[in-house]
């Protein structure tokens, strides 16, 4: 056990410390400090910046485009992003179909999606749940049928976030109705662009419009495009699960937000002192940092057993479940230190081409739309109920 | 002892109940929220006709005289309709102020007028710096001739736009946060001086943020004593807390049934959600909030009129910590419990969720009355 950085892991440091400091957008950082959403565009500018360094994909292998990082590289990476306020990476290509191509596609696709993935050209969607199928995947019911070279697909998909802004999206469809549920799923990558794709938006209780129920009606999707064998699509997408409840522990978004919290708590006044000097409310903050530190430590284990090559099965659910909680313990305290300036809720404020002085302080804004946006990380990605069933069952053995 | 209501009682509850049911379903409250002034006028002048914006007022100035139980029954129906409407700001803070501290010329003059829908009121208090402490006043009133000058700024005013009058707290003497020295004043919405901007909140009111630059006001528009404010203050806001309370007992009990209905009724794996134990005792959790978020409502309505401050401020701060406790717990749950669903702006239940957030905010959250308590 050893906790030190060698010499070259602090020379990495500096280096990746120095990159961010010069060239991170300060009108990125400026927006994700308040709090507001970040534009597709700024997204993509960023990436970009990080793809032309030649680190756009941390967690990719070297031969597909990515860092090829030990688990201290790609620690001391995340821990130096969360320093500043960079934007959060969107998961659903660098962090889920990315490692799904590489891992199970042929190589025409990699060669097809990969570079896009990793230069932030195209954006992806997933396309799992469906209004009669939530925690209970494996029932999902949108149909492709072979015909000839390509699938016709039809049905229902839901809850689909970033559809009406994505190129692509990653769907589960049924191509079998024989035999065990799960084993009549296949995996499909399906161009949004494509005749008979109909997003529709679902606006959420944030007021935003970030989900979707996406109608298919005749779809056209080439056989070409379907990862792997077919109706062996459950395989894939439990492995993707596991990357996606890994991506959703968010130990660096969470630092910024502690970060973020603690420059409120200063603000915010109390009996003549600042709220940070508050013994109560210090205790808590205090608190909520010690379970993201805990946390960190946590998947640090983790991180260090894939490294050694023994990967980690079910007890990732683990990470999923303190990550979101934890989210939600600080956007809670965090409208909470707003006092009565967590009310005001004018969504225009929330835009970066709002010019009047904003309505109280100008970081309150984005913080109510933030807290109840966080209600939804318990839900998706798998319930933190369903991986509590998960944990019980594949861990416990119970 | 006693919890059951009287005939009138139930009589008021029924009636309250179907206007709720005819007026407020959900897209009808969708509108209304969206409307410039936020709220209904017509529904407005109806609680005026079925005399419930006359109900805590006496009856010698045009009023129904009824108390807290009264109130209570009421406020938790609107509770069950998220009722918009300036209720709490105009009738109970508004009315409040004027039956504890208005002159009897204030009196004759505008109760009969607040019970007969003519008049609306908004109450400013809260400051940058103030956070929960009602005596946190550094809005300033200098004696000028007969009457003051009002400079300062008050923060987050339910309901100013749409008042005649606003009852502001300003410091006519004392330091920022001394009891001592805050008078309560009567200002004119549309007197000079005073300059507003009016926003949405996310439980569907309006507020405001309020400028006072050198605003005149005479000497008859102080409330109660010169520098007696605070009292004054406690009594009202304890009189609100009581029914923000009853308001957020009907929050809960529609969070709690839909809740329980939606588990019964969505099937995933098979079978019905309400098949899974920790499902069932998630439900047990929010029904048993329920209960004792009920319990301390009636305590705190048959405690509000206390003659005793220390008793009727205990009731008011314990009243508030256990609904804010449960309140965040139903909230929370009922969104975690609806999955996806619980998640949209369509579903009501976010909308539940949303006015339980603001009502453990408002007039102090769990942490302020946790430590008020402490201190009695
Ligand atoms: C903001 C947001 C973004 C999303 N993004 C996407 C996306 O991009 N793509 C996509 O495909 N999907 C997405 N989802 C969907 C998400 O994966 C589902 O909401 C989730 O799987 C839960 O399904 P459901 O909503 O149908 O809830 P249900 O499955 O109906 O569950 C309702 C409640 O019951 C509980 N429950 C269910 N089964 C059990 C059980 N066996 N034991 C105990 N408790 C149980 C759940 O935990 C939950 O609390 C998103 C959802 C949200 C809210
Ligand atoms: C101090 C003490 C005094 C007692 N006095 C008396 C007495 O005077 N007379 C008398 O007759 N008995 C008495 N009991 C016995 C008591 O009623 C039993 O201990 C109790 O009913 C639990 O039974 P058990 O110990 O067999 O535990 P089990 O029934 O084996 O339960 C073990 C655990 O599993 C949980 N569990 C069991 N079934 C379920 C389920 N369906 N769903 C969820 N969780 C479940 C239980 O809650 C418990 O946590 C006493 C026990 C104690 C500890």
């Amino acid at each position: 056990m050893d906790l030190a950085f060698s010499n070259d892991d602090l020379a990495f440091r500096d280096e990746v410390h120095t990159f961010v400091k010069a060239h991170l957008p300060a009108d990125i950082a400026e927006s994700v400090r308040r709090g507001r959403p970040i534009a597709k565009a700024d997204i993509q500018r960023w990436q970009l910046i990080l793809y032309n360094r030649g680190w756009a994909a941390p967690g990719w292998p070297v031969e597909f485009g990515g860092t090829g990082w030990n688990a201290t590289q790609r620690y001391i990476f995340d821990e130096v992003m969360a320093e500043f306020d960079t934007p959060e990476t969107i998961p659903f290509g660098l962090l889920m179909v990315g490692p799904l191509i590489y891992t199970f596609g042929t190589d025409a696709q990699k060669e097809r999606f990969l570079p896009k993935i990793l230069n932030g050209k195209e954006w992806w969607c997933q396309g799992y749940s469906e209004p009669g199928s939530g925690s209970d995947l494996a029932s999902l019911q949108t149909k492709a049928v072979l015909t000839g070279d390509h699938y016709l697909v039809n049905g229902t998909k839901t809850w689909n976030s970033s559809a009406h802004i994505a190129d692509w999206t990653f769907c589960l469809v049924r191509t079998s109705s024989e035999g065990k549920q799960q084993e009549g799923i296949s995996f499909l990558l399906i161009d949004m662009n494509t005749p008979g794709i109909e997003p529709k938006p679902i606006i959420s209780i944030d007021g935003a419009h970030h989900l979707n129920m996406t109608y298919y009606t005749d779809v056209k999707v080439p056989v070409a495009n379907r990862i792997g064998e077919e109706n062996k699509g459950w395989t894939y997408a439990k492995f993707l699960l596991g990357h996606e409840r890994n991506s959703i522990t968010e130990v660096g978004l969470s630092k910024q937000r502690v970060r973020r919290l603690k420059s409120i708590a200063e603000e915010e006044r109390t009996g003549g002192k600042t709220l940070l000097d508050e013994p109560d409310f210090a205790g808590k903050l205090a608190d909520a940092e010690i379970a993201l530190t805990t946390l960190e430590y946590l998947s640090l284990r983790f991180l260090a057993e894939e490294a050694a090559g023994r990967p980690i099965g079910a007890e990732a659910s683990m990470l999923k479940i303190r990550g979101t909680e934890i989210r939600q313990q600080l956007t809670e305290l965090t409208i909470e230190a707003l006092g009565y300036y967590a009310a005001p809720f004018e969504m225009e404020q929330m835009s970066d081409r709002w010019n009047e002085p904003s309505i109280g302080p100008d970081y309150a804004a984005a913080q109510m739309p933030q807290y109840l946006f966080s209600r939804a990380a318990t839900i998706y990605g798998g319930s933190n109920e369903i991986q509590r069933n998960i944990i019980a069952k594949m861990v416990l053995g119970l | 002892m006693d919890f059951s209501l009287s005939e009138e009682q139930q009589l008021l509850k029924d009636s309250v109940q179907r206007f709720v049911r005819e007026e407020y379903e959900l897209e009808s409250r969708r509108k209304l929220v969206a409307t410039d002034i936020g709220y209904s006028e017509d529904n407005w002048a109806k609680m005026a006709e079925l005399g419930w914006l006359a109900l805590p007022l006496p009856e010698e100035y045009g009023g129904i005289g009824g108390g807290a139980v009264d109130t209570m029954v009421l406020m938790e129906e609107f509770g069950r309709g998220l009722v918009v409407e300036p209720y709490m700001s105009s009738v109970i803070i508004g009315g409040g102020f004027l039956m504890a501290g208005g002159s009897e010329k204030h009196k004759t003059e505008l109760l009969p007028k607040l019970g007969a829908g003519e008049l609306k009121l908004a109450f400013g208090y809260a400051e940058r710096q103030s956070r929960f402490d009602l005596n946190d006043v550094e809005c300033k009133a200098e004696k000028s001739g007969d009457g003051y000058i009002l400079n300062g700024h008050k923060g987050v005013v339910f309901h100013a736009a749409t008042a005649d009058k606003i009852i502001v707290s300003a410091r006519t003497s004392g330091g920022s946060r001394d009891a001592d020295g805050i008078t309560l004043f009567l200002v004119d919405n549309n007197c000079n001086g005073l300059s507003r901007r009016d926003y949405p909140t996310v439980d569907g009111l309006r507020a405001s943020e309020l400028e006072l630059d050198g605003v005149a006001v005479g000497a008859d528009a102080v409330l109660g004593a010169v520098g007696g404010g605070a009292a004054l203050m406690e009594e009202v806001v304890g009189q609100a807390i009581a029914a923000i309370c009853a308001e957020s007992v009907g929050c809960m009990d529609v969070l709690q049934e839909t809740t329980n209905e939606y588990l019964k009724t969505r099937v995933q794996f098979g079978v019905p959600l309400s098949k899974f134990q920790v499902l069932q005792h998630r439900m047990v959790d929010m029904f048993m909030e329920c209960e004792q978020a009920r319990s301390m409502c009636y305590m705190v309505t048959l405690k509000i009129g206390d003659e005793d401050p220390v008793e009727r401020a205990k009731a008011v701060s314990a009243a508030k910590v256990q609904i804010g406790n449960s309140g965040r717990y139903v909230g929370q749950q009922s969104v975690q419990l609806h999955g996806g669903m619980g998640m949209t702006d369509e579903l009501h239940v976010g909308h539940y969720f949303k006015r339980l957030t603001m009502i453990d905010t408002m007039f102090g959250n769990k942490d302020h009355h946790l430590k008020r308590y402490a201190d009695l």
